[in-house]
């Protein structure tokens, strides 16, 4: 039996302070209180004095309540048992099944050794040609939505979910509002993949503590999953409260504050987190898709701009729809060749993406009452066709499907040669009536 | 005599305090020993009997009172025959062994031998019984691919030695004598393949510094003929995230022209270093015949992985490319991205309690990043030969923004600024280089009035287009509207460059120098060109022979053909041409 100790010296935000001897840097320990117990983590240590962190959070803990040190860093359970599971961020159940304490694996674990890492080469399919066509989503890859509040970017993540070619998913909700956490696990119901889906959980409401780990218990679920050859898709939304959450904690720690108030190693954290995406050789794998907010849509905020240069390219979403533009995957080269794909892909990727870039300075010039050319009338019309059929989020055709109505949007805009795409190309695939 | 020890006392983040019981020095390499694990770590501050170190790994579960060992040692590296093609991580670890040895994931607390000590290397003797040698000087060589590692007196030995024995002509490993000297005082000293340097310290084993004047050939057009590069220069590329810093990066690393890169993946995404690691192997070098990876070394500290080892990173691999460099030999070395290794500096800072300086970074990020920088350099060695160490940084500023410490930082330091643009980059115009705000202080292999002509012509043809988006094409003059196409041929056909071509990706000297004045010609003549429909035709149809032009091998017949078809072009649509 470990030592009880009751006597907190200091509470100051969630970050509470006791005198301990034989404590492990990052152990957990339990506090009781009179709302309950509650997991805490140590974040110093100072000869005898440990700071912890309260998962719970601070209110209403008294400085005579009782902690007991757990001897083991954070830990999660493994098992297929978890699948169709609702957790919270300390890993307890929300939903009303049984608590699992079976198999407890650590969470943060060692990085992958670059050495072992693999080119990804794998398409995942997601029914959505701004994603499938344009900027294809590649096993392994960690992208975030990069967004502003009101847009629909948890319904893209639980369609991503629902349409996904993969084994299964692992959903970590970050302050998540409560109503868009039932909307989630709606749709999943409703499509029929909560049985193979995970949740890890933390809503507005919960504490603010817990929603640090929810990445890493997502991650380290999905990484055990993984090695046992499944190909996992973990969803985390939303990254912007995970760096907020270590901002408050930071600056409870009284750490000196970096760029707008977000501390020092904001891009060590957040690439800890993304970089757990990989392609294990001989056994499954992991692939990010995180949704970052923007703080008054800026990109250039510390959160967003981070993330950017970490993950492997982004999607925006801006007004509904994957703005064709800035988004990217770095990673779609490795799977939008002739020999992964069909051999339309790129002209088709690159073709469109072009037109529509002259479809935008041609509206630019009718906004300040230019004249408009026969060109311009035809761009006019092919950029109102690419927009109503393919950026629509709620397009819902599979790659080979939306390459064939690229086709035939452009020929019911333009002549062959308009085009500029490549002979051979269009004697093949351009619509013969 | 006994190693100094002392005990934990505080632990935050990775920083961790220790009571001390005896003499330790700044820098000093210690260890925590946590059951089977001996986690290296970093003196970084000495107080009254406490050394707080940085620990190069997780600090998970380090308890107060835990055992701490010094190794009397700074931070070094083991230099030999046997660097070339490895994959080390910040301190030295060769990642693949430790991938064989413990899978996908990487163990905390162990270190590995960076050389194979097993291997025998066929040593020729080159020094003499009775020969004076100082440090740096050659005692023999092995051939390590296709170069002749120099088998140096170690640079850490002062005075002026006497040879008493140099091995024969034979195999030895790294750990066996090959010679023994006699120091100035009688003292004998037994001379094997390898020894330690101190990381952050330079080498300084050469004769005098000479001034870079000779341009380092990139094979990339704008940079070697617009903002060259020096033989033992610097340069930084700062870029904010997607306008290509990374497959410029490659670029570089694979057609410059020099013996040896280092690639230093410092604090950014595995995925990058992936694509380095397995496709080197593949690539042929041109200039060798061998594989590119045989000419490399790749020190890799991702993103990841722990944030000491990555501040680490960068000397360990300048110190690597200044050891070549003793060996007369010109290396390249590509930090990406130096802003990550000041992050990481900015983090210890944070947790000495250092007073911060802008943006939260220490107040002596300046003078790190300058004496990072100054270990490049020209050099004449002992022996005569000229030597250099190019070092290219990039620079990932927050927010795509140049004003902020580390860019401002690295800008007074280095000889070129290579300035990549969100812009440029989203008009897919490749390398993104920024041509109108880069610069460079080096010589370029082609006039520099020729140069800065047409860079103002850029410049002009810029202003023009800046221009027409207020009044449009109708407001616009003819001349002016030539003025236009002019710099936007200059820019499609020259400035930018097709990486994923294999023959457009590297422009030799003599191509460059070939096609550039072809380019001056068209800048210089005045076509007859009416209206701008015509000229907008004309031009269009010139950059397509252009661009294919690009893409024909210089020694093909088809280049001699295509160069006919452009000249026969100009020739049909100027009234006279110019300075011809």
């Amino acid at each position: 039996m470990r030592k009880v100790y009751n006597k907190i010296l200091s509470i100051s935000g969630n970050v509470i302070t006791v005198k301990a001897s034989n404590v492990g840097y990052e152990e957990l320990a339990e506090i009781t209180t009179q709302r309950g117990k509650s997991l805490a983590q140590v974040i110093k240590l100072d000869n005898d004095l440990v700071s912890l962190q309260v998962f719970a959070g601070s209110r209403g803990v008294s400085v005579s309540d009782e902690i007991q040190f757990l001897g083991h860093p954070m830990q999660v359970t493994f098992s297929d048992n978890m699948l169709g599971r609702i957790f919270d961020g300390a890993g307890n159940p929300r939903d009303k099944g049984p608590q699992l304490t079976d198999n407890m694996i650590e969470v943060a674990g060692p990085s992958v050794n670059p050495a072992k890492r693999i080119i990804p080469k794998r398409m995942i399919r997601t029914n959505i040609p701004m994603i499938d066509i344009f900027n294809s989503l590649v096993v392994s890859q960690k992208l975030p939505i990069f967004s502003v509040s009101g847009e629909p970017y948890n319904e893209l993540l639980a369609r991503i979910a629902l349409q996904a070619e993969v084994d299964m998913i692992i959903l970590g909700g970050i302050g998540l509002k409560y109503d868009e956490y039932m909307k989630f696990k709606n749709t999943l119901e409703e499509g029929g993949a909560l049985s193979r889906s995970i949740f890890f959980m933390n809503t507005a409401s919960d504490p603010i503590v817990e929603s640090l780990m929810v990445p890493d218990l997502s991650l380290a679920v999905a990484e055990k999953f993984a090695l046992k050859g499944k190909d996992v898709l973990v969803l985390l939304s939303d990254m912007t409260n995970f760096a907020d959450a270590m901002k408050e904690i930071a600056i409870t720690m009284e750490q000196v504050p970096s760029n707008r108030g977000y501390p020092g190693d904001l891009y060590s954290q957040l690439a800890a987190r993304y970089e757990k995406a990989v392609d294990f050789e001989g056994a499954g794998s992991i692939t990010v898709l995180a949704v970052t907010t923007m703080p008054g849509d800026d990109v250039t905020h510390p959160v967003p701009d981070n993330t950017g240069y970490i993950t492997e390219g982004q999607f925006y979403l801006h007004h509904g729809s994957i703005d064709p533009f800035g988004s990217l995957s770095r990673l779609k080269q490795q799977v939008n060749d002739p020999k992964s794909s069909r051999k339309d892909h790129r002209a088709i990727m690159d073709g469109m993406i072009q037109l529509y870039a002259q479809f935008i300075e041609t509206e630019e010039k009718r906004s300040m009452g230019f004249r408009m050319s026969n060109w311009d009338q035809k761009l006019l019309k092919y950029g109102e066709q690419f927009k109503a059929q393919m950026m629509n989020l709620t397009v819902n055709i599979p790659l080979e499907k939306a390459l064939d109505r690229g086709w035939e949007i452009l020929a019911d805009c333009f002549t062959t040669d308009e085009t500029r795409m490549r002979t051979e190309l269009i004697n093949e695939f351009w619509p013969k009536n | 005599m006994k190693p100094t020890t002392g005990k934990i006392i505080g632990v935050s983040g990775n920083m961790v305090t220790v009571s001390v019981d005896g003499n330790i020095m700044q820098n000093e390499v210690a260890y925590i020993i946590k059951g089977n694990e001996r986690l290296k770590s970093e003196i970084v501050r000495i107080g009254d009997g406490v050394a707080f170190l940085q620990v190069f790994e997780s600090t998970k579960g380090l308890t107060i009172g835990d055992d701490v060992e010094f190794s009397g040692q700074l931070l070094s590296v083991q230099l030999g025959p046997g660097l070339l093609k490895q994959i080390y991580d910040g301190l030295q670890n060769p990642l693949p062994e430790l991938a064989e040895e413990f899978g996908f994931f990487l163990p905390r607390g162990v270190e590995f031998k960076p050389l194979d000590e097993t291997k025998k290397w066929p040593f020729t003797p080159a020094a003499k019984v009775g020969d004076t040698v100082i440090a740096g000087q050659s005692l023999g060589s092995v051939p390590e691919g296709i170069f002749d590692h120099q088998i140096m007196v170690p640079f850490t030995m002062k005075g002026e030695f006497t040879v008493e024995e140099v091995a024969k002509a034979g195999d030895y490993s790294i750990v066996e004598n090959i010679a023994r000297i006699k120091d100035e005082k009688g003292k004998t000293h037994n001379i094997t393949m390898s020894f330690r340097w101190p990381v952050k310290i330079a080498i300084e084993a050469y004769k005098e510094k000479i001034v870079p004047n000779d341009p380092l050939v990139t094979q990339a057009r704008i940079i070697d003929t617009f903002f060259p590069v020096a033989k033992g220069g610097t340069f930084c590329i700062p870029g904010p995230f997607g306008a290509g810093k990374t497959v410029l990066q490659h670029v570089l690393s694979r057609y410059s022209q020099v013996d040896i890169v280092i690639v230093a993946a410092c604090g950014e995404r595995a995925g990058e270093v992936v694509e380095l690691l397995r496709e080197f192997p593949e690539l042929e070098d041109p200039r060798t015949g061998k594989t590119l990876m045989d000419r490399t070394i790749i020190i890799c500290n991702t993103s990841s992985m722990p944030v000491a080892a990555r501040e680490a990173s960068v000397y360990t691999a300048v110190t690597l490319g200044e050891y070549y460099r003793q060996m007369g030999l010109d290396v390249l070395l590509m930090a990406d991205s130096t802003s990550r290794w000041a992050q990481a500096m900015r983090e210890l800072s944070g947790r000495l309690e250092e007073i911060p300086g802008e943006e939260a970074f220490p107040a002596y990020l300046e003078s790190r990043i300058a004496e990072f920088y100054e270990r490049s350099g020209l050099v004449e060695l002992s022996n005569g030969k000229v030597a250099s160490l190019t070092i290219g940084g990039t620079v990932s500023p927050a927010g795509g923004n140049f004003e902020e410490p580390v860019t401002q930082a690295t800008l007074k330091v280095v000889g070129a600024f290579l300035g990549l643009s969100r812009d440029r980059a989203n008009a897919r115009r490749f390398p993104s280089i920024h041509p109108l705000e880069s610069w460079s202080k080096y010589k370029s292999f082609i006039d520099p009035e020729e140069i800065a002509a047409s860079r103002v012509m850029l410049q002009r043809g810029n202003d023009v287009g800046q221009m027409m988006m207020v009044v449009g094409e109708e407001g616009t003059s003819n001349d002016d509207f030539q003025l236009y196409l002019k710099g936007e041929f200059l820019d499609n056909v020259y400035l930018q460059q097709n990486s994923f071509d294999n023959v457009d990706a590297g422009t030799s000297k003599e191509r460059q120098q070939y096609v550039f004045n072809m380019v001056n010609r068209v800048l210089k003549t005045d076509f007859q060109l009416d209206d701008k429909e015509k000229a907008r035709g004309f031009f269009n149809h010139l950059r397509q022979l252009f661009i294919d032009w690009n893409y024909i091998a210089m020694d093909s017949a088809e280049f001699k053909a295509q160069e006919n078809a452009i000249d026969t072009l100009i020739k049909e649509n100027s009234g006279n041409e110019k300075g011809l």
